[in-house]
């Protein structure tokens, strides 16, 4: 194990969560996504944001749309039921899974957790948008090659996962795959097929 | 010899799940013998999934992602008491509340679990749904519950049936046990825990049903949409044959997705009433109240054995709790597995006051062979022998239960061979236990025995078009086995053409009828059905070619999308041409009709795992698992290595991890989610290495398949266990094996000292 002192460049799973967790924490985390001054409310616990609906712009895909979104509304929400965007799934609702993940700015998130008003002006890139028209993203490619699915319902946000984790550590050993999917869960089991077709499009893409 | 008593007093649909896996009596059918695999090109290798491109890019639409014109979102209200009487429900306010479109109650009297539905809404959206259930006032008496067996099984608990909440179901015996006994050179006994799984698929189920006048449509993440459409036919009293169940992709069942289900009587109901289509998706808490378990088990087994390794008597008692349905039967390994004369099982079900089981992958043999093979483990330390030797010693070469006739083919002994050369089975501990250190490494392994014969029935359809395309057509279903692929395969083998070439349809009941996909079956029913019409149509484009080139049929062979003289390959006629005269195109009807009686047929496997576990901490890292295995012919080499990659990270999973945790002050599980139900997930993974044996069955069909489903999912939790055993010297006898049984483990090994 002498790759042990090497840092990893990959997020675990509680990485993942810590800090992309929406709510407050992620507020602080990735404080662009706060929309400009939200009006305040005076509570008996004191004062507290207040959002209406808003309008937002966001980039899905290198499309830009122009919507409303209510507060309580998940970038996943919007995804698969305004922009009928439905590669993304919903597994679990509540970060425990990895099915939703998508791109947010080149960060992946789960977007179950992320409120879309919070993702205004925001770059995201889903499943739907990998491909460069017939031409597969060379992770898509490898998935197929290699089996890396069953149900295959999973396997967006593991394509997804996988993209981020390639672009922060090109030439990942297994442990440092293992390590950067840790936020997605297959139940079908299909993790070690997985594994491969990341290694293998990690050479692919290392090699063009 | 075997009775399984009808248990009354209970409602039947909670017991018709369980009937699926079994071996039907068959008719002498004809039977095709399966071709030596030399022939082939395409079958038996790795083929890509013809349906991988839709997958990758998010295009593959699954019943979540359906959207119809003006469709409403359905909500279901549950019951959040274990066992209640509904003394009313007032639908009035969520009924006047705007965008809600139809109201129902569903229940009246008791609800014998939480989850239980009880009233349901279709409104506009999924916010005003759910405001329009907070809306609807449902006074409940809630009565004592049972939600665990120690407190189902005491004396003068809460009744979940009119019946006791024990009830044998099982009663099996040959032989003598006593005499068994007395011929031992060693008796032990010894308990067993298995713990409630859930099946947990990705996709949450879900239905969208439409009404078109008398007719209903009903999208549905099935493994069974035959079954959705006759369930739906008896419960709605309306035929048949004006409902049409549509599977697109799906994602994931385990079989807890076998049958019809309440929430999709439901969205029909509501949907009639609202006049528009409704949608029903349950969330991931309803997967742990109402869509099914894997029951528990609290076995015993007393085992007799002589010093030379023979089995002289095995004694079986089961504990098994299915909720408000039976429990799990786990015999079936004890019985079949190994040669003994001497058995006698009997099981009982245990009633709680939770949602009924399902078959969960494997029914019954994960739980059995988990005790079955670690009694085995122990057995054979007892006698100091080679625990593989010990099962090679007690091989049989037929059935060993009911039937007594001879297997077909066994090639377990194959998978004995193969899997303890590739894991080095020498390096294991010759005493468990004997290794120092903090961190101690073992080998175990275990045995497999599943079903895995077709459904005698099922139907496939080829079509050749004029233009030369090709369609395979039947009502089966892809879960994730890689059912599109394979019927592509086959298709393409036998009409030379490439998988790609060839289009798939499947999951509409329009199409011809095939069985659920459970149990094992599908591949060894949907294959040799397809493979039938394929050589049919085979025969009739020779013919036709053999009429063109003046040449008998059997001159004319099939290559490359041409049909050729195979004595002179310059003399051909494409397939497009000769289609091309044609006026219409030609279908092809495809069965799979059966196999002789006079032989048995199973699948077999062994698994051999390498673990390390920390004695300081009691966690156990799975390693290694060589998952070896008889399932016939392997028709796709890639997708079948899939199924059992898949199974083995489930059985870890259950070795490890799984257990539904039920509270007994609420009578809800504690853990409805997937962070608190832990399942295994890419830390936890070993090397897996499939190994086939790849025998082709002479008779079980054209192809000599078997099913593969099942079986990777029995022994790896056995196998896992028996090489804890191996590393520290203690037996674990119940999984999941978390550190804390792990550590309690290890202290009583040392007070044993
Ligand atoms: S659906 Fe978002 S993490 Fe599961
Ligand atoms: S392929 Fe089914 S959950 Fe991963």
């Amino acid at each position: 194990m002498e790759k042990k002192s090497k840092k990893r460049k990959t997020f675990t799973r509680r990485d993942f969560l810590k800090g992309f967790g929406g709510g407050a924490l992620g507020a602080a985390v990735v404080p662009k996504y706060l929309p400009p001054a939200p009006a305040v409310l005076q509570t008996k616990e004191g004062k507290i944001p207040h959002y209406s609906r808003k309008q937002i712009t966001i980039t899905v895909n290198q499309k830009n749309y122009s919507l409303e979104v209510e507060p309580r509304e998940t970038l996943l929400q919007v995804l698969r039921e305004r922009l009928n965007l439905t590669g993304t799934k919903m597994t679990c609702d509540r970060g425990e899974c990895g099915d939703c993940t998508v791109l947010l700015d080149g960060i992946p998130v789960y977007s179950c957790l992320t409120l879309a008003l919070r993702t205004d002006g925001a770059k995201i890139t889903t499943i739907e948008g990998l491909a460069d028209k017939e031409k597969l993203h060379p992770i898509q490619q490898a998935f197929i090659d290699k089996d890396a699915y069953q149900c295959g319902f999973c396997t967006p946000g593991f394509i997804i996962s996988s993209v981020a984790l390639l672009k922060g550590n090109k030439n990942p050993d297994l442990e440092e795959i293992k390590s950067g999917l840790a936020g997605n869960i297959c139940r079908c089991g299909n993790y070690s097929n997985i594994y491969e077709a990341v290694s293998a499009a990690s050479k692919r893409m290392g090699s063009s | 010899m075997r009775k399984r008593k009808e248990l009354s007093g209970i409602e039947e649909d909670s017991l018709l799940y369980h009937e699926e896996f079994r071996d039907k009596e068959t008719e002498e059918p004809a039977v095709l013998p399966a071709p030596e695999k030399e022939e082939f090109k395409i079958l038996g290798k790795s083929t890509t999934r013809i349906d991988g491109q839709k997958i990758v890019t998010g295009q593959a639409l699954y019943t979540h992602d359906i959207k119809l014109r003006g469709m409403l979102c359905g909500k279901i209200l549950r019951s959040p008491f274990a066992c209640a009487e509904v003394v009313s429900v007032d639908l009035s306010e969520a009924q006047n509340l705007p965008g809600v479109h139809a109201v129902l109650q569903l229940r009246t009297g008791r609800v014998n679990y939480a989850g239980e539905q009880v009233a349901a809404v279709a409104a506009v959206d999924e916010k005003t749904a759910d405001k329009a259930l907070r809306l609807i006032k449902v006074i409940y008496n809630p009565l004592p519950f049972a939600v665990t067996e120690e407190k189902a099984k005491q004396e003068g608990a809460p009744r979940v049936h009119q019946v006791a909440n024990v009830q044998k179901f099982n009663d099996y015996s040959r032989g003598d046990i006593e005499k068994g006994f007395k011929e031992a050179d060693v008796v032990l006994e010894r308990n067993y825990k298995t713990a409630v799984e859930v099946h947990q698929p990705a996709e949450t189920h879900a239905s969208i049903a439409k009404w078109d006048g008398e007719r209903l449509t009903v999208w549905d993440s099935t493994q069974a949409i035959f079954n959705v459409r006759d369930g739906l036919a008896r419960v709605l009293k309306i035929p048949a044959s004006r409902i049409k169940v549509i599977k697109t992709y799906m994602g994931g069942g385990f079989g807890s997705k076998l049958g019809l289900n309440d929430y999709t009587v439901v969205a029909a109901l509501l949907a009639k009433k609202a006049k528009r289509p409704v949608k029903i998706i349950l969330s991931r808490k309803d997967n742990s109240l109402c869509v099914g378990n894997r029951p528990s088990s609290h076995q015993t087994i007393k085992g007799g054995v002589k010093k030379d390794g023979t089995l002289t008597a095995l004694h079986l008692k089961n504990y098994t709790c299915g909720g408000i349905s039976r429990g799990d039967q786990c015999s079936e390994p004890i019985i079949d597995v190994y040669r003994c004369p001497n058995l006698k099982v009997e099981e009982y079900s245990v009633f709680t006051h939770t949602g009924a089981s399902r078959p969960t992958r494997a029914p019954g043999h994960v739980q059995g062979t988990f005790a079955l093979e670690g009694f085995m483990e122990e057995l054979a330390a007892e006698i100091n022998l080679d625990p593989l030797e010990l099962r090679k010693k007690n091989y049989s070469t037929k059935n060993e239960g009911d039937t007594g006739i001879p297997y077909s083919s066994k090639g377990l002994d194959k998978c004995y061979q193969s899997g303890a050369e590739k894991i080095d089975w020498q390096r294991r501990n010759k005493r468990p236990g004997e290794g120092k250190g903090r961190l101690r490494r073992g080998l175990g392994m275990a045995s497999q025995i599943w079903w895995g014969v077709g459904r005698e029935e099922t139907l496939a359809d080829i079509k050749l078009h004029q233009d030369g395309s090709v369609q395979v057509v039947c009502g089966t279903q892809d879960i994730g086995g890689g059912t599109r692929t394979y019927m592509a395969t086959v298709t393409a083998e036998t009409l030379g053409l490439k998988p790609k070439e060839v289009t798939v349809k499947i999951g509409e009941t329009v199409y011809p009828w095939c069985g659920s996909s459970g149990g094992s079956t599908t591949t060894p029913s949907v294959a040799p059905a397809a493979r039938d019409a394929a050589l049919k149509a085979a025969e009739y484009l020779k013919q036709q070619a053999a009429k063109k080139l003046n040449l008998e049929a059997s001159e004319v062979v099939i290559q490359d999308k041409k049909l050729v003289n195979k004595n002179n390959p310059s003399q051909s006629v494409a397939i497009k041409e000769l289609l091309g005269e044609r006026l219409w195109e030609k279908v092809f009807h495809g069965e799979y009709t059966g196999r002789p009686s006079e032989f048995a047929y199973n699948t077999f496997g062994a698994h051999f795992a390498e673990v390390q576990v920390d004695t300081e901490t009691g966690q156990i890292k799975v390693l290694k698992v060589v998952a070896a295995h008889d399932s016939g012919r392997i028709i796709n080499k890639l997708t079948a290595e899939s199924q059992v990659i898949g199974g083995v990270t489930q059985g870890v999973s259950t070795a490890l991890f799984e257990e539904r945790i039920m509270d007994d002050s609420t009578g809800n599980p504690v853990n409805p989610n997937m962070r608190d139900y832990k399942i295994a997930t890419s830390l936890d993974i070993p090397e897996i290495i499939p190994l086939f044996a790849d025998m082709i069955d002479p008779r079980i069909n054209n192809l000599g398949s078997k099913g593969l489903g099942e079986p990777p999912r029995i022994p790896s939790s056995a196998a896992v266990a028996n090489a804890v055993y191996n590393a520290i010297g203690v037996h674990i006898r119940e999984i999941p094996m978390t550190p804390d049984k792990v550590l309690e483990a290890l202290k009583r090994k040392e007070v044993a000292r």
